[in-house]
């Protein structure tokens, strides 16, 4: 019952951030230290404290939550209802009614869409996302529109990844049911201004859905602040396990909106022909749920809480100018985006004149050192920027200033190693 | 270390494609497209009385991809359509690390890619050019 949760942090209260102490809180880094990892934004590391946590609850808590009368079930469910609100700290949401739990932020996404595509769009409505959302933040859009006989339109940027307040403007019409976007793009790293959108959305009668997926790791974020009707986001590249994620929604639009998917713990009473549906959040949580998930998304919050979200930004943000001081004097190596290294979050999505992204990734393997390469799961801001595929970068804070002096040494060696002269 | 893979046979032919061209005379040309990494290719093939006379590719995509097509072409120009999907047997049973030393030899050129049998997330972009040919005579 008394999960000692709290005796797993090995981060003091006074933080110190130099490399040493951070990095020892995550066995993988610890285990692989000649490895540059530098593709957090897919993933990140997870740290002692998590892994322990989800191990205790196997250990001493592992039982079907919400189901059992007897006393093991109960501290499942505890366990279960306690991350609950943990998450709905960490965002300021004002009920744990509010918070619902996922596999990740695309399931979060794909809810999202799917129940407001059917409470609320009807034919001829408009559905509006940017033209650099994450496949997971438009492919259900586009479903959504389509089943619901709805227009998907595009909200474009500009060529350093900036969409302004005067182009949703814009782009918003009396039939513009919901406006769906990134908080922080994952290619360009760039933060739109979430309060700033929502405001104009909602005197247009229009519907904000967020994907935080790159930026609830890595900023405060606080949902009453920000005024976003729902936000989504995953475990996983906050330092918890994969496999749970969240979505945020206002109560009075989760009140509204039908199951999503149905079975199990999702129902009040089911009869022959029908059936009535459980109580927020529980409508949405269809099937046993991911406990030890949870637990471990508890604990990951907790870690953060203990280095501090403000410590976190404020050392990849120092991190990423780092990183941008070494890239730019590189010959034949162009940065997506803007050329402000504030406006990257950490990311860094770059293309290398004559090398095939692949390419740098595999070369950069050879050095030990983990970037991603591809669309990045955003084909149609890809065909927008007019190129097929970028390399990208991305920070944690737990990463060094050696790490990237590796990096940008690696990235200087590239056009030569496949060929070309100087 | 990366000679393994990223050679000087490989490097040269992503370099200074010896088929990337048009090929007016074509008798039959097909896309293969790797959507999750955009490789893309059109591989085009003149075919004569059962033997490919002529043969060329055009598209981008990564070094792999691009130099495993330009190797193979090199391979499969004048030779009779079996021959062609003989070595396309070969070729793929390289990359699935089931090929003996003297069936090797026949892939001449084309071994500098046999390390790809060793990085499962790069099959793809090796087996493009020779997928496209098995479709582009399997047609035929």
């Amino acid at each position: 019952m008394n999960r000692p949760i709290g005796g797993y942090l090995n981060v003091s209260g006074e933080m110190k951030m130099n490399e040493r102490d951070v990095r020892a809180d995550f066995p993988l880094l610890e285990r692989y230290r000649e490895l540059a990892y530098l593709d957090n934004a897919a993933t990140t590391q997870k740290p002692q404290c998590v892994l322990d946590a989800v191990n205790e609850y196997y250990l001493g808590e592992n039982s079907n939550p919400m189901r059992g009368l007897y006393d093991l079930s109960v501290k499942a469910t505890q366990a279960y209802e306690n991350a609950r609100e943990s998450v709905r700290d960490l965002i300021g949401a004002a009920s744990c009614r509010e918070i619902i739990f996922t596999r990740n932020a695309t399931e979060s996404l794909n809810l999202a869409a799917s129940c407001l595509g059917r409470a609320i769009v009807n034919e001829g409505d408009e559905i509006l996302i940017t033209v650099s959302e994450h496949h997971s933040d438009l492919i259900p859009w586009q479903t959504a529109a389509r089943e619901r006989g709805a227009k998907l339109k595009y909200l474009e940027c500009t060529a350093e990844g900036e969409y302004t307040v005067g182009a949703l403007k814009a782009a918003l019409s009396p039939r513009t049911k919901i406006f769906a976007f990134a908080a922080v793009s994952n290619v360009f790293g760039r933060a739109n201004p979430v309060a700033e959108f929502a405001e104009v959305c909602h005197s247009n009668g229009t519907i904000v859905v967020c994907d935080g997926a790159q930026s609830v790791p890595h900023m405060k974020t606080d949902v009453g602040a920000l005024g976003v009707d729902f936000l989504a986001f995953s475990g996983h590249k906050m330092y918890a396990p994969m496999g749970i994620g969240v979505l945020y929604g206002r109560e009075e639009l989760l009140e509204q909106l039908p199951p999503f998917l149905t079975g199990g713990e999702m129902i009040e009473y089911v009869t022959r022909d029908a059936a009535t549906f459980a109580e927020l959040p529980h409508r949405f949580e269809a099937g046993t749920v991911n406990a030890g998930g949870a637990v471990g998304l508890d604990a990951a919050i907790k870690y953060i809480r203990s280095v501090g979200i403000e410590n976190i930004e404020k050392r990849e943000r120092e991190l990423t100018r780092y990183a941008f001081d070494r890239i730019s004097g590189i010959p034949h190596v162009s940065i997506i985006g803007s050329p402000d290294p504030d406006d990257h979050h950490g990311i860094i999505t770059f293309t290398v004149e004559g090398v095939h992204p692949h390419d740098i990734a595999a070369l950069m393997d050879r050095d030990n050192i983990a970037v991603r390469a591809g669309h990045h799961c955003a084909q149609p801001l890809h065909q927008f920027l007019g190129v097929a595929s970028t390399a990208r970068m991305s920070l944690a804070f737990y990463n060094t200033e050696a790490e990237i002096d590796r990096f940008a040494e690696s990235l200087s060696g590239l056009r030569r190693r496949m060929g070309y002269g100087e | 270390m990366e000679n393994d893979l990223y050679g000087e046979v490989l490097l040269d032919h992503n370099m200074h494609p010896v088929h990337k061209h048009a090929l007016p005379t074509a008798t039959c040309s097909h896309q293969g497209i790797n959507p999750s990494c955009g490789d893309d290719i059109v591989l085009s093939l003149e075919i004569d009385g059962g033997r490919i006379i002529n043969g060329s590719y055009v598209g981008s995509g990564c070094a792999i991809s691009q130099a495993s097509a330009d190797i193979m072409l090199e391979l499969i120009i004048g030779r009779t359509v079996d021959e062609a999907l003989h070595l396309k047997a070969l070729f793929t049973a390289m990359i699935d690390g089931s090929i003996t030393d003297s069936e090797l030899e026949e892939l001449d050129e084309a071994m500098a890619l046999q390390n790809v049998s060793h990085m499962p997330a790069r099959v793809k972009c090796a087996m493009l050019g020779w997928k496209t040919l098995g479709f582009l005579l399997n047609e035929k």
